[in-house]
């Protein structure tokens, strides 16, 4: 029986409990609500539960190791001496090419009687298994239904057993999103202590030098790899501080027009707009400043007899920039926003003209969150990489010159990364360390960002 | 001691019967609308120099919409519109030509609110008077920093703590503190929101003393609940019902025998 109609069943016979669940509790109360302990349809979800749900854990749990067990069967019934002295990968070859034969993909002219007879032996086993899980689910959910209904009386607390499940469905969807991020951290974290094994962290956060062609033939010249990545923090460095420049005065005075300025018809069509800008891919922002901005800025710079790289930090610092923008902008108008209109009135009470009040009461008041939304852009703009990949170049040349090429952290990781690589050349793994450090500064950027707006929330709530 | 003798003094300075005092500001059939709400239906009322009117009347009726046209604070509410005319000295206050900012500093606010500056205590006494250049230099900030907090009652428990933050002070001495921080400016109307509503009986008993000192130098518009306090501290008393404005008179005239009998019956707590 295929897993969809086996699953149909279920919820035909869940649909079918809640039904039953919900008269018979009415029956038991005498048709009388206020005699039952709980709504009628907790009493049906009750049932539709107790239906439902064994059944699904198994056909989960079969669904997650059953393909091992049949595996590790048929392994152990293959004949001595096909296994004996096979390498580990020579292992997995062998059950691969089982599995594509029992899977019916492959040629059955170059496989061997062994495979072949292997191959049956696993088809006949997911069968037997597909049946006995058919079988066992069924018989849980109407099992299950049977139970529920025994149980069924005006006095039991199906409202507060509902709700557990409930409640127990809800943590679990929160942990798939915590397990996933330390999954994340996790594999990072063992793939970097990998690469630490091979150059030493110390030579990788202070190195001047940054090189990762290693050799692969031994008697190639100059490729002997060199890990230093103060270039890189560098580069970084400085197009994000490039792009804070554009980034945080335009935003801001943006925020301030939008918030104090703005009559309220400007302000509900420029808001939206602003925000448009946010919502386009960084890869058409990376053409912009590819194709217009950094020739622009090459040929500004010739006019006046300065030598620009054709792919300089400045045109991907400036676009990066103004993509932020809206970031920026649309966050500080909001917290400017959340400053309450009596202080305002407090000011101008006084006599303070609209820009006093602004400049002395309203922006001061609104400083915590404004400086959040600054650490969050400032996040933003250090994991950025499409923009840098494309406008900012591959060289990491160690410079403070916003008109040189330079690269940064990210545009590393996915240059190191990208086409067929070996994972277990430094060169590879030190992507590992590179995306180790990027994911510690952000994470500090962004805790520090979260406090320091917490903070200024818990002053107005 | 010293101020006991000075309110004597302005107590004798104070024109005595028959002359009627001039008038500081005037209201003329001031209608104020809340986009198609109207809040206000034609008042007229004239707030007469160096005394305390007070305004009162149930919740909603416009008190604190009368009051906020006195200084045109009305004009930061978008949907806020006001018609008639409004003079403050003789001259129309929402003309063209009269600068609102200028106005506010004639016309000072204290809100029903307590909202203080999130700076020092110091910085928001010093506000007002920083802004319209009042003090030059610092011992002369000191001296009007200090004159003000005294006047306001809260001296005394903040002297020592002026560098703090004006918004960890309680409910009550925040709203002490935005008092001193009305009459920093040295205003010449002061307008007054229920100035005492998160007041102790001790410092409103002294608020009201301040106000009582403060009529021998300014106007004093104060919108109160509590009758006792309009009775207390007003020499005239206007009451509001549904936007409109009933009665007005002398305080004692309009305590002890009013004309209108919604009058008689909010003062006599049969409604409000
Ligand atoms: N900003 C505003 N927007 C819309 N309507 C308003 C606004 N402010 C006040 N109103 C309305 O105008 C009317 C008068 O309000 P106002 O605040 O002047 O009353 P009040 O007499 O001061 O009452 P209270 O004694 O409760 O402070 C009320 O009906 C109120 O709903
Ligand atoms: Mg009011």
């Amino acid at each position: 029986m295929p897993m969809s109609v086996l699953v149909a069943v279920l919820v035909a016979l869940s649909l079918a409990g809640f039904y039953m669940g919900r008269s018979r509790a009415l029956d038991a109360a005498g048709g009388r609500m206020a005699n039952l302990h709980s709504v009628p349809g907790y009493y049906g979800f009750y049932a539709a539960i107790w239906a439902g749900l064994p059944a699904l854990l198994v056909i989960v749990v079969w669904s997650a190791f059953g393909g091992a067990v049949v595996n590790a069967l048929v392994w152990s019934s293959l004949p001595a001496d096909a296994v004996q002295g096979l390498s580990p990968s020579q292992q997995s070859l062998l059950m691969t090419n089982i599995l594509n034969v029992a899977g019916g993909n492959a040629g059955a002219a170059e496989t061997s009687p062994v495979v072949r007879a292997a191959a049956e032996y696993h088809q006949h086993l997911r069968g037997i298994g597909r049946w006995a899980l058919a079988a066992l689910a069924f018989s849980l959910a109407v099992g299950g239904l049977w139970y529920a209904r025994s149980r069924i009386t005006p006095s039991l607390r199906a409202r507060n057993q509902v709700e557990r499940v409930v409640q127990a469905l809800l943590i679990m969807c929160s942990l798939v999103a915590i397990l996933t991020t330390v999954g994340i951290v996790m594999s990072l974290l063992f793939e970097a202590i990998r690469f630490f094994g091979r150059v030493s962290p110390v030579e990788f956060l202070f190195g001047l030098h940054w090189s990762p062609q290693t050799a692969i033939r031994a008697d190639q010249v100059g490729s002997s790899g060199a890990f230093g990545a103060v270039p890189l923090f560098a580069g970084t460095i400085l197009i994000s501080l490039i792009a804070m420049l554009v980034a945080v005065p335009v935003g801001l005075l943006a925020a301030v027009y939008m918030a104090e300025y703005a009559p309220p018809r400007v302000r509900a069509t420029v808001k939206p707009v602003l925000e448009i800008l946010a919502g386009i891919p960084t890869v058409v922002y990376g053409f912009f400043a590819a194709l217009t901005m950094a020739p622009l800025i090459r040929d500004a710079g010739q006019a006046v007899g300065l030598n620009v790289a054709s792919e300089s930090a400045l045109a991907a610092g400036v676009v990066m920039g103004i993509m932020i923008i809206p970031f920026v902008s649309s966050l500080s108008d909001d917290v400017i926003n959340a400053v309450p209109q009596s202080l305002r009135d407090g000011a101008y009470g006084l006599g303070a003209t609209r820009s006093e009040t602004i400049k002395q009461v309203v922006l001061p008041a609104a400083l915590p969150g404004i400086v959040g939304a600054v650490l969050l852009a400032v996040s933003r703009a250090i994991g950025e990489t499409m923009i840098v990949v494309m406008a900012a170049g591959l060289a990491a040349n160690l410079t403070a010159n916003p008109l040189a090429a330079v690269t940064t952290v990210t545009v590393q990781i996915a240059t190191l990364l990208v086409g067929d690589q070996e994972f277990d050349s430094a060169k590879t793994l030190s992507a590992f360390g590179l995306g180790l450090v990027l994911f510690t500064v952000t994470l500090c950027l962004n805790v520090i960002a979260l406090r320091v707006v917490q903070k200024y929330r818990e002053k107005y709530d | 001691m010293v101020a006991q003798t000075q309110i004597q003094a302005r107590a004798d300075a104070r024109p005595q019967g028959g002359v009627a005092p001039a008038v500081k500001m005037e209201a003329r059939g001031v209608k104020v609308f809340y986009g198609a709400k109207q809040a206000l239906k034609g008042i007229d009322l004239d707030v007469r120099d160096r005394q305390v009117t007070a305004l009162i009347g149930p919740s909603g009726c416009g008190k604190s919409t009368f009051l906020r046209c006195l200084n045109r604070m009305n004009d930061t509410i978008d949907i806020a519109r006001v018609e008639g005319l409004m003079t403050l000295d003789g001259q129309d206050i929402y003309d063209r030509s009269i600068d609102v900012v200028q106005l506010r500093a004639r016309v000072g606010m204290v809100f029903q609110k307590p909202n203080p500056f999130p700076k020092s205590i110091y910085d928001n006494v010093s506000y007002g008077p920083k802004i319209h250049g009042l003090a030059a230099g610092k011992d002369e900030m000191d001296e009007v920093v200090e004159k003000s907090l005294q006047r306001a009652g809260l001296w005394n428990e903040v002297k020592d703590r002026l560098r703090e933050p004006g918004t960890g002070l309680s409910g009550g001495q925040q709203q002490r503190l935005c008092i001193a921080r009305a009459i920093a400016v040295s205003p010449e109307v002061i307008l007054m929101d229920e100035p005492c509503s998160a007041l102790d009986p001790i410092a409103t008993a002294h608020i009201e003393e301040l106000i009582d000192e403060l009529r021998a130098n300014y106007t004093i518009v104060i919108v109160t609940h509590n009758m006792q306090q309009a009775a207390r501290v007003s020499q005239r008393t206007a009451f509001f019902h549904l936007g409109e404005m009933v009665e007005v008179g002398d305080t004692e005239e309009i305590f002890t025998n009013p004309h209108d009998e919604r009058t008689q019956g909010y003062i006599t707590g049969r409604y409000g």
